[in-house]
């Protein structure tokens, strides 16, 4: 099908697409790598009539240190966040999660920060960004503010992020050589979407034992679901083959989700054991 | 091109690459959306979202107030003209009229309401999302069960009940066989509908031609001449004043067969606004728009006696036909008419189908048509019988099959098999596959606890057969010769298989012979491609036809050479005197004499033949496909660890073609087992319209083949040919399923219909589990 016309801009710097924003007020929406939005505009599910397109503004792409944190800029590409020795030192998981979404094609149109803000319940990165306690940096023009992954994501298709603010970057903490990340997906065999998807974060002591653990389930609802139980069994414990899979098994422990044409409730709760034991394993 | 190693002789036989494809694999192809004409208009169409509904208002104000748009048009427009026509194919069948433009019901999701035509393609879709229409939505009927329970509500307002039709046939004694039976095997089975999803979606371009004296069509279709005939009947428009065109075809499967609504109206808007239309479906009306295929509810019982032999067979099929009738949709069931007892001497049959209305997408043919479905019936019924009975599956096959001195061998309901040798089949893939280590390997891994399974199917395949065909063989005067089929290709590399058959016939090298097709003006009455039919039937005409040219040019190579007609060979494409050698006569100076009158007084001029080829049989493929397949407990996760393929199609004119074709079929037989299937919700609503949702079978997903072959020629057919583009779609996925079966046989699963997914399985066996107190 083909999109409704629109009006479109290439601002290059975050002030001008902030204007563009506010000028153009809620008929606006951001356009970065479109792998949701054009989509949804050639089925004619959105037709807005002006596209602001934050893809062009360098200050919006690229991957640094700063101390243990990774920054990320809202608008790299997956296929950079996938390949990059940076991001694969210091998050693991994350990498893993930008290699497994779409194809070759879709890694090198859709952007981090553009699929954060789609907030897809079936996506990867709201998965793993919640398991790496990310937070994202949002930008209007009253001011910068940063907002938590747990409270970032907050239904199907539905995050804090206002009308008029744009993710400038996404902030990863605990880049250290005690913490580690992996990512495990169940793919849909016609979308690629996540059908169950878990990502781990661990923090390991001196003694190698688990001091924390941080794990989200994908496919479970609306929003990443925090595995709070499998959490509390790890932490503090040593991670023997057993004890992973005594904790994996408590994965489902709590989250009521729907099911779909594909995939029953049933056997996302069950996935989510198999595949948070995956991820776990995957980050040892 | 180069000239062919093997020269003309031998290649009928010879893997020749595919003369079609370098233009096909850069781009230069030549399909109904790349046809530009000044002043051409695109159509869009309005479609009803819902499977059952009353239309209460259709509002079109705005969007013909709209920039660029030439017309609207609702059924309101076409004063009850404009139909698409289901031929009454049985006594007694209802196929009330499609009309073009839903007319006060909409009885499926994606009938058509409205199209719209405008100056570009864009702003035709943007006037067809500005009609608003109000519905009144309605309960619908999605299930064939329940569609023919008593007391069901019509599917559409015009109906008595929702039995499009019911046939049945019967052949020997089938009560006393049942009676007498030791064992009955019973089985309720389904197999999943697909979406046919050809790579090119439907599409036309309709022109008038010298105003009011023609319609040029150009049209992405496997049946040119049917075709027209059918659009001069709905259109009510003269047939020889069509001049339609099928340039190159991205696949059809059989979804391109018949007219369909948006042919008619993009004709008939055509003609109103003496102006060139275009329509090409998105993938996403393609979804809605095209016939799909299999959905067909079977069930099943088979009585045998204690040593395994086959008694008798009864089935009861019910065939969801969808909501509205095209050309070919009350046809693929039929195939169990004359196929259900497969390679097996059942003498006493009784098979009954119904075609069934739903508020649901049309179907009909598709890759097999009706041909997988009796495969996997009586490949799953043989199984089952084995298990039940103790026997082993390979024995009672072997007990059962039709013996090679038994061809032609008639069934029980007088249906004509021409030749086979099943055994030999079997015999071939049980070593191609190495069976007995397959075995003792699936064994040895149960025992650790795996799930592991080893199936096979056995197969025929019914080809070619329905109507005639046509083929027309010109040597210009250059010596250079010009095929014409009514054959019409799209994508079964027939230019380069009939070039090879003629080639060789005449002794002319294929890069001296163009093959054309697909045009009504061009080509002589004809019929298509669908069926497995085009080696066999179009094979056949162009070898009378080929005949029929080298008769005459001996008796001109007679004339001037001053010889008997009878003394002269063809050999090495040269004509002369037998034993004269160094006379020949070449084809260009043959077809030259031809040409310029040194031909004798009572001949006419010119060196072109045609004929037609109507052996009024079908021929019988066949095979024998083994799969190995393991299933991960934990997830349910399907993986064919092994897929051996042995085929018997008769002669082969091109064994990379064959395989090509082989591979096609298994790919989407494949999709049919493990992933595709299309589905709608209980009210009606699609659930899978989209590459999103519906899980095609992709590249990666295909597992490497193992591709044997034996070759039992057709006595029949003057090239020995039998078709073969349907075999790896009728084979593979009964394999499949006895396989995933055999995995499963020790949790005590009896039957799962296809497709299996991951869920599907995972909660089979989930659920045998828990039988099992585990």
């Amino acid at each position: 099908m083909f999109p409704a016309s629109f009006d479109y801009h290439a601002p290059t710097t975050v002030p001008e697409a902030l204007r563009l924003l506010a000028e153009n007020g809620p008929d606006a929406k951001l356009l970065a790598g479109g792998h949701s939005l054009l989509p949804a505009m050639k089925l004619r599910l959105l037709e807005p009539g002006c596209l602001v397109d934050i893809g062009r503004i360098p200050e919006l792409r690229g991957i640094r240190r700063e101390g243990q944190t990774l920054v990320i800029g809202a608008a790299t590409l997956h296929a950079d966040i996938a390949t990059s020795d940076v991001v694969r030192q210091a998050a693991p998981g994350l990498a893993t999660a930008a290699s497994l979404i779409g194809d070759v094609q879709v890694r090198n149109r859709g952007t981090i920060g553009g699929s954060a803000a789609h907030d897809d319940p079936a996506a990867d990165y709201p998965v793993i960004l919640t398991a790496l306690d990310a937070s994202f940096m949002l930008v209007s023009s009253a001011g910068a503010r940063t907002v938590a992954s747990g409270d970032f994501f907050l239904d199907y298709f539905t995050t804090a992020l206002s009308d008029l603010e744009i993710i400038t970057e996404v902030r990863i903490p605990g880049a250290a050589a005690s913490v580690t990340s992996a990512y495990a997906k169940l793919e849909h065999p016609a979308s690629g979407f996540l059908v169950v998807s878990a990502g781990v974060r661990i923090e390991r002591g001196a003694d190698g034992r688990c001091r924390t653990a941080r794990i989200a389930i994908g496919g479970l609802g609306g929003r990443p679901f925090r595995a709070t139980a499998v959490e509390s069994a790890l932490a503090g414990h040593a991670l023997t083959p057993a004890a992973i899979a005594a904790a994996a098994a408590l994965a489902a422990d709590g989250s009521d989700p729907d099911g779909d044409a594909y995939a029953p409730a049933e056997y996302r709760r069950h996935m989510a054991t198999v595949y948070v034991q995956r991820a776990l394993e995957a980050a040892l | 091109m180069t000239q062919h190693p093997h020269g003309t002789t031998g290649l009928i036989g010879a893997s020749v690459p595919r003369v079609e494809d370098l233009a096909l694999i850069t781009g230069a192809g030549q399909y109904v959306d790349d046809i530009q004409l000044p002043g051409m208009l695109h159509m869009a169409v309005v479609r009803s979202p819902y499977p059952k509904a009353r239309i209460r208002s259709i509002e079109t104000a705005a969007a013909r107030a709209m920039p660029g748009v030439a017309a609207v048009i609702t059924s309101a427009d076409l004063e009850g003209k404009l139909n698409v026509v289901a031929p009454p194919m049985f006594p007694g069948m209802q196929a009330p009229p499609t009309p073009a433009l839903a007319a006060g019901m909409v009885y499926a999701v994606g009938a058509p309401i409205a199209a719209v035509v405008a100056a570009t393609r864009t702003l035709a879709q943007d006037a067809a999302n500005a009609v608003e229409v109000e519905y009144e939505p309605l309960p619908a009927t999605v299930d064939v069960e329940v569609a023919t329970a008593p007391g069901a509500a019509p599917v559409r307002d015009e109906l008595q009940h929702n039995i499009v039709y019911t046939t049945v046939r019967e052949g020997g004694d089938v009560d006393k066989a049942f009676g007498e039976a030791h064992h009955i095997t019973r089985l309720r089975i389904q197999s999943p509908r697909q979406v046919v999803l050809a790579m090119e979606p439907r599409g036309l371009v309709a022109a008038p031609e010298r105003p009011g004296q023609g319609l040029r069509v150009w049209i992405s279709h496997q049946t040119p001449h049917l075709a027209r005939s059918e659009l001069a009947a709905e259109l009510g428009y003269p047939e020889h004043l069509i001049h339609l065109s099928a340039p190159d075809v991205g696949g059809g499967f059989g979804s391109k067969s018949g007219i369909y609504r948006e042919d008619l109206l993009a004709c008939h808007l055509a003609l109103k606004l003496d102006r060139p239309v275009k329509w090409v479906a998105t993938r996403s009306e393609d979804f809605v728009a095209t016939n799909q295929g299999r959905d067909q509810l079977m069930f099943s019982e088979l009585a045998l006696s204690q040593d395994g032999t086959m008694l008798g067979l009864k089935v009861k099929l019910l065939a969801n036909m969808g909501a509205y009738l095209h050309f070919a949709t009350a046809g693929p069931p039929q195939r169990m008419m004359g196929m259900a007892p497969g390679c097996y001497q059942i003498r006493n049959l009784r098979v009954e189908v119904s075609g069934v209305f739903t508020n649901t997408v049309s179907t009909g043919p598709y890759r097999g048509a009706g041909r997988p479905e009796a495969v996997l019936n009586i490949e799953r019924l043989a199984d089952l019988a084995a298990r039940e009975l103790g026997l082993d599956r390979i024995a009672l096959r072997r007990k059962n099959f039709i013996r090679p001195d038994q061809f032609p061998y008639r069934t029980a309901t007088g249906v004509e098999y021409d030749s086979g040798d099943y055994e030999k089949a079997l015999d071939e893939a049980l070593r191609l596959s190495g069976y007995d280590a397959m075995l003792r390997q699936r064994d040895e891994r149960r025992a650790r606890g795996e799930l592991v399974g080893v199936g096979l199917c056995s197969f025929v395949e019914p080809s070619g057969g329905a109507f005639f065909e046509s083929g027309s063989i010109r040597v210009e005067p250059s010596g250079a010769v010009t095929v014409l089929t009514g054959s019409s290709p799209h994508g079964q590399g027939l230019e380069t298989t009939f070039a090879q058959v003629v080639g060789e016939k005449l002794g002319v090298p294929m890069d001296r012979i163009s093959v054309r097709h697909g045009d009504t003006v061009a080509i002589q009455q004809g019929i298509g491609t669908f069926g497995s039919r085009s080696a066999i039937m179009g094979g056949g005409a162009l070898v009378a036809a080929a005949e029929k040219v080298i008769d005459k040019a001996k008796r001109i190579a007679a004339h001037l050479l001053e010889a008997a007609t009878e003394d002269i060979v063809l050999e090495d494409g040269a004509f002369a005197v037998a034993g004269v050698p160094n006379k020949a006569m070449t084809w260009a100076q043959i077809s030259g004499a031809a040409h310029r009158g040194r031909i004798p007084a009572d001949m006419e001029a010119g060196l072109q033949e045609s004929a037609t080829y109507d052996p009024r049989r079908e021929s019988w493929g066949f095979g024998t496909h083994v799969a190995l397949v393991s299933i991960e407990t934990n997830t349910g996760e399907l993986k064919i660890e092994k897929l051996v393929l042995v085929d018997d199609c008769g002669v082969l004119i091109n064994p990379k073609i064959v395989e090509g074709q082989i591979h096609g079929g298994v790919a989407q037989g494949l999709g049919e087992a493990l992933r595709e299937h299309m589905r709608f919700d209980e009210d009606g609503q699609v659930l899978t319209g989209s590459l999103m949702d519906y899980a095609i079978l992709r590249a990666a997903d295909m597992p490497p083949l193992i591709m044997g072959e034996t070759e039992t020629p057709n006595p029949f057919n003057p090239l020995g040919v039998k078709g073969v583009g349907e075999a790896g779609a009728n084979g593979a996925p009964p394999a499949v399923a006895n396989a995933v079966m055999d995995a499963l046989e020790p949790l005590g699963i009896r039957h799962v219909d296809m497709p299996y997914t991951a869920p599907k399985l995972w909660a089979a066996i989930r659920a045998a589990q828990g039988d099992q107190g585990a």
